[in-house]
């Protein structure tokens, strides 16, 4: 039986169906977005009367580091409730019954969480995007067009929400609490927030090749992290909890 | 096969074979290692040693999703998505088994535990017979060619779990293949064509009249009026009679016959002017079976 898109399906649209008729995934959902674009919204229409000219790059920077919480944040909640939230639901064994492939389970939790957080993300960047080009000050504009700082807002958004939901998956499927999961998985995805925040702070001075430079080195530490989550996750641990 | 998570034994040297078309009640108590075999046999554990054929295929880590595209599991617990509809649920479980004619294979098995009408019905909004009713559809979404029912009737009132018992019989009648594991002796006795006694170590299997005329000597028991004054002038020495006993109302008497032997005792008591009020081969039910074979055990560890 070789790789099934299928039954990768079936549990992408399950996992769909079942956030959308829960209050608790739905209010994370529209909440952690609607915070992180006002924050950044309300600095940026002010930082034109209050910021110098050769600090406004930082910022605008400073800004749009609110919205990368957003893709490292949002899946790194959903995917530790992946495992471990069904297993104490009782529906981890009815799934694990069916033919379904470790890796195909483990593809379909991962899918069901970046699917959302993309457009979540995205969606809000372009509200972002599209509020200051309409009504910030042309010098705040073009500082928010003119950098990295799209760039490195396009290209890091999936990257880091892959590595939440690997970190996400990981954790859930070694863990017995849900809270516990939820908040041990946030804490992994504060090391990389906070190369972020050091690019944002133009602590670490971004050109564009760094940027694309540390997407690839995120992309492959996605890549290895799905590989070593594979690796580690098995049939019977996620039954039981341990491995014999 | 065996099973064992670190130092502790789920089960030991467990052997059987279930034919086809035959429902096969494994009982045990709570730990004896009748769900971890189920587990195992279903291929979500590997086998610490030994080996296994499901549906006439070798267990293996290769062969594990072939085997379970042939079988279902029930849980005891119906592990149903409550957020979600009947149908969804259902949807979801027809895509895993990636079965063709999704909608007429869940009107199938919608019909089969009379559901037709919940399919629109959140699973969360259903009482605890229904879902695991919906649970069974579920199992027989992809017809599989061996059942494991893990408890079915666990937690369920009496009319729910007649329900439950009136669905098994329908499958027997289909020529499913089930795997029952209870620890209700009568569900056993009354659904299966044999069982398998558990409590780590496979204790007996068999029919369960053969279980018990394994365990238990074949006997008479005697009801009178008022006791015999002489009862070993009476009872002694009558054909077929081995020994005798004295019981709370009567008398229990070991033979090697009840048919050849009551006949002969009812006219010795009537020789002796004795009030007869019953004679009846006794009857052990699959608990007694059951509960000699797991008291000896405890006495065992006990000691």
């Amino acid at each position: 039986m070789s790789f099934s898109w299928t039954r990768v399906r079936a549990i992408v649209v399950k996992e769909l169906r079942d956030y959308r008729r829960n209050r608790l995934v739905v209010g994370t959902m529209a909440v952690l977005p609607l915070l992180f674009i006002i924050l950044p919204l309300i600095q940026v229409f002010n930082s034109y009367r209050h910021v110098d000219s050769t600090n406004l790059s930082l910022h605008v920077g400073l800004s749009m580091l609110y919205m990368l919480v957003i893709p490292a944040f949002l899946p790194s909640t959903l995917s530790a409730y992946s495992v471990v939230g069904e297993r104490e639901q009782g529906t981890l064994e009815p799934v694990l019954i069916t033919p379904i492939r470790r890796e195909e389970f483990l593809v379909a939790k991962a899918l069901a969480a970046f699917v959302p957080t993309l457009l979540i993300a995205y969606a809000v960047f372009g509200i972002f995007l599209a509020a200051a080009a309409l009504f910030a000050h042309p010098v705040i504009v073009s500082a928010i067009f003119a950098g990295t700082h799209v760039l490195v807002q396009l290209l890091f958004t999936p990257l880091l929400a892959g590595w939440g939901i690997w970190v996400g998956i990981a954790v859930s499927a070694r863990s017995t609490d849900v809270r516990v999961a939820q908040q041990l998985s946030v804490l992994g995805t504060l090391p990389l927030l906070a190369i972020l925040a050091l690019m944002s702070l133009n602590v670490i001075t971004v050109s564009a090749g760094l940027a694309i430079g540390l997407a690839a080195v995120l992309l492959a530490i996605d890549l290895l992290a799905w590989r070593a989550v594979a690796a580690v996750v098995d049939r019977e641990r996620l039954i039981t909890g341990t491995r014999t | 096969m065996s099973k064992r998570f670190g130092e502790r034994v789920a089960f030991e040297d467990v052997s059987f074979d279930v034919g086809y078309g035959e429902v096969f009640g494994f009982l045990g108590p709570n730990g004896a290692g009748k769900t971890t075999t189920v587990r195992t046999l279903g291929t979500l554990l590997s086998p610490s040693s030994g080996s296994a054929t499901v549906a006439g295929i070798p267990l293996s880590a290769e062969t594990g999703p072939v085997i379970r595209s042939r079988i279902s599991i029930m849980p005891e617990s119906p592990g149903l998505y409550l957020r979600l509809t009947v149908m969804e649920n259902l949807e979801c479980f027809a895509g895993l088994y990636e079965l063709d004619d999704i909608r007429g294979r869940i009107e199938r098995a919608l019909r089969a535990v009379n559901l037709e009408d919940r399919a629109g019905d959140r699973c969360g909004a259903l009482s605890k017979g229904l879902r695991q009713r919906v649970a069974l559809a579920r199992a027989l979404l992809n017809d599989p060619a061996v059942l494991f029912l893990d408890e079915p009737t666990s937690g369920l009132d009496p009319v729910a779990s007649r329900e439950v018992h009136g669905l098994i019989a329908s499958l027997r009648e289909r020529g499913v293949t089930i795997f029952l594991t209870t620890h209700r002796l009568e569900e056993a006795e009354r659904m299966c064509h044999r069982v398998a006694i558990l409590n780590t170590t496979l204790r007996l299997i068999g029919r369960p009249d053969e279980l018990r005329e394994q365990l238990f000597s074949r006997s008479l028991d005697v009801r009178i009026g008022t006791p015999l004054e002489h009862p070993n002038v009476v009872l002694g020495g009558l054909p077929g009679v081995e020994g005798w006993e004295q019981a709370p109302s009567g008398y229990r008497l070991a033979v090697s016959d009840p048919d050849i032997a009551a006949p002969g005792v009812a006219r010795a008591l009537v020789g002796a002017g004795a009030d007869i009020l019953s004679i009846a081969a006794s009857r052990h039910s699959l608990e007694d079976v059951y509960l000699e074979l797991i008291n000896e055990d405890v006495e065992v560890k006990s000691r």
